[in-house]
């Protein structure tokens, strides 16, 4: 029996500062066997290792069809992120992957793609816009709505901008406390929904970010008559195997490791704010 | 894996054997000469039956019963001679499948910044256990579930496994805690043993499960057990279940205890509750633990384990920046509608075996059954 739980050696060939707080790793399989066989969708996440400290769960940021190396965005908040914070290109790590359920392509096939992130939860998503852009004629409108606490919260602030030249693309920013130098909306993400234009038949919504803010995001979908089935969210949980045997991930009768971290959004309609799952 | 599971030793006269009580020693060692090398048996260690290594029946526990209650659990003298008079212990078989502490895989790192993944070694000795109880075989196979689903089956659980050679024993002395014929696990072990067997004063009435186990009984060249001791056998099964007095109201208690999630009750059991974890030590379904890694102090190897963990720990919901489960009635709303709700959700089965041990081993004698009907008996009351 293959032992699972077991990584393969990854080299960091790019490291990209994106604020003093989160960096982006891009790894090459050192193996090209394994290169070769590595497949991934959109919203999934692999198991990152970095010697003798530790493992963590990082969405991957890459589109399914590049085979270049796979790019993950860290920010710095615990033992292992902080670590893997100081390595180079040229360090080697360990990998395992890819893990979970990821973004509903089918599903959106053909509709209009709704993205709302806030706080700095959108990594999980950027790899479906960056699907959406590469497959522009297979998707209607691309809806981008994105808030952030603070104006320097911004991540991927150059690519928001490079997105928004996109054809056929929305980008909607708002910031909880605005700016000298913001040009785009202040206060919550729900803010934005008014401005965007959604059309609640055609629309396919995908979410990400802190649940409250998922919560009052789709309360307001909701009141804008988008249906609860066309909502799709990712969320978060303490992840130690990845494999769905530790338990630490576990919302209701889901583990999020692999049931999700994206569901549907009727799936944890139980499960969303209610405190203590 | 076959079985005889859940019949009735009666009408089974053919293929139920009996062994002399002075004979014990020859089914141990009709064992060993079958490839198990380890025999673990009941031991009395530190006031409680242990599963521990045993050389010969001598070193089995004799005119011994547990006396168990909530918060309590002692070994007391009972009359007679027989050696599985007794209900449980702490252990089930939990911590022989789902090892409390092992190594998953190494990292070795060499001269260049390379970096080597290794499995660790899965050779268990083979090991057979004495005096299995149903509660345990039916935890194992739900145990089983967990660790073994596609598409990521744990080959560390499943060397364990197939390295066990299980002697069941029906339970015939069921403890005050003991509730296993209200969750349909017992006292009969009904499948998942090599050999079963009933205690009898002057001996033991035994079947066999699996080829394995008739390949040791083979061995032995018993005689068939008797009608009136396979009736015998039968009966002390029965009186064990009516003699059980605590339950659970139902076998899926799912949409009762979703209904109550937000329960006044959670807040008082929340109080009580000392968040130890003791409860999902000695659980034979609790299989939550933690991944760690362990550099060694040269810096050029590092190990990755996996320990039991317990959700009534504060890190076990540790999410980097906040604790889904800060308070202790999270906690313990956690554990309970894990094991008693969406466990069918996950494994099409409640996670409680009516073992009771989590109701003796509570420092503060917390009792599932008595949290159950305290939830469900004020209606389906939110707060």
């Amino acid at each position: 029996m293959h032992n699972p739980d077991r990584p393969v050696e990854v080299e960091v060939v790019e490291r990209v500062e994106e604020t003093p707080s989160i960096y982006t790793l891009h790894l090459r399989f050192t193996d090209p066997e394994v290169a070769a066989s590595y497949r991934l969708l959109p919203g999934q996440y692999n198991m990152l290792y970095l010697f003798g400290v530790g493992e963590i769960p990082i969405s991957i940021v890459s589109d399914p069809d590049f085979e270049g190396p796979l790019e993950h965005t860290i920010r710095s908040v615990g033992r292992v992120t902080r670590g893997m914070e100081r390595l180079k290109v040229g360090d080697r790590m360990g990998l395992r992957g890819p893990y979970g359920r990821g973004w509903p392509l089918d599903e959106a096939e053909g509709r209009d793609v709704v993205i709302v992130t806030g706080g700095l939860g959108c990594a999980p998503v950027v790899s479906m816009i960056r699907y959406v852009l590469q497959r522009r004629e297979r998707f209607g409108r691309l809806v981008i709505l994105q808030g952030v606490k603070h104006t320097d919260d911004l991540i991927w602030r150059r690519q928001y901008e490079r997105w928004q030249q996109m054809p056929d693309t929305q980008v909607l920013l708002a910031a909880d406390v605005g700016g000298p130098n913001w040009p785009y909306s202040v206060g919550k993400v729900t803010v934005l929904f008014s401005q965007a234009g959604i059309d609640p038949d055609k629309s396919i919504v995908m979410l990400c970010g802190p649940e409250p803010m998922m919560k009052a995001s789709i309360d307001r979908l909701l009141a804008l008559n988008v249906p609860a089935e066309s909502m799709w969210l990712s969320i978060e949980r303490n992840m130690q195997c990845g494999i769905g045997h530790c338990g630490h991930c576990q919302v209701g009768p889901y583990f999020v490791c692999q049931d999700g971290p994206v569901f549907h959004y009727p799936e944890l309609r139980p499960w969303l704010g209610v405190t203590g799952f | 894996m076959d079985s005889l599971g859940g019949l009735p030793f009666v009408g089974m006269e053919t293929s139920a054997s009996f062994l002399p009580r002075e004979s014990l020693d020859t089914l141990l060692e009709a064992i060993r000469r079958e490839g198990y090398s380890r025999v673990l048996g009941p031991v009395v260690r530190h006031g409680a039956i242990t599963y521990t290594g045993i050389t010969s029946s001598d070193d089995l526990p004799k005119g011994l019963r547990d006396r168990q209650a909530p918060g309590h659990y002692r070994l007391e003298p009972e009359e007679g001679e027989r050696s599985f008079a007794w209900a449980n212990g702490p252990q089930a078989l939990k911590p022989l499948t789902f090892a409390p502490r092992e190594t998953l895989w190494r990292c070795e790192l060499d001269d260049n910044g390379r970096l080597s993944f290794l499995d660790s070694a899965l050779t268990p000795t083979p090991t057979a256990v004495i005096g299995i109880r149903a509660c345990d075989l039916a935890a194992l196979k739900i145990q089983e579930r967990h660790f073994l689903k596609p598409p990521y089956p744990d080959p560390h659980y499943a060397a364990r496994r197939e390295s066990l050679f299980l002697v069941a024993v029906h339970c015939s002395h069921p403890a005050d805690t003991c509730f296993c014929a209200s969750t349909g696990d017992g006292p009969r072990a009904e499948a998942g043993y090599d050999l079963a067997m009933s205690e009898l004063d002057h001996g033991f009435v035994l079947v066999a499960g699996t080829d394995r186990g008739r390949a040791v009984l083979a061995l032995l060249n018993l005689s068939p057990a008797s009608p009136d001791e396979c009736a015998q056998a039968d009966d002390e099964i029965e009186a064990a279940a009516s003699a059980q007095t605590r339950s659970l109201p139902d076998r899926n208690l799912k949409d009762a205890l979703y209904a109550r999630l937000e329960h006044p009750h959670w807040d008082q059991v929340g109080r009580r509750c000392l968040s130890c974890g003791n409860c999902t030590a000695v659980c034979p379904t609790c299989f939550c633990h933690a991944e760690q890694d362990e550099p060694a102090l040269a810096g050029s190897s590092s190990e990755h384990l996996r320990q039991w963990d317990s959700c009534f720990t504060a890190v076990h919901s540790y999410m980097g920046h906040f604790l889904v489960r800060e308070e202790t009635r999270l906690r313990y709303r956690q554990w309970l509608t894990h094991k008693l709700a969406s466990w069918h959700e996950q494994y099409g089965r409640s996670g409680c075996v009516g073992c009771g041990r989590c109701i003796a081993w509570c420092p503060v004698g917390i009792d599932i059954t008595a949290e159950v009907s305290a939830l469900l008996e004020s209606g389906d009351a939110q707060s």
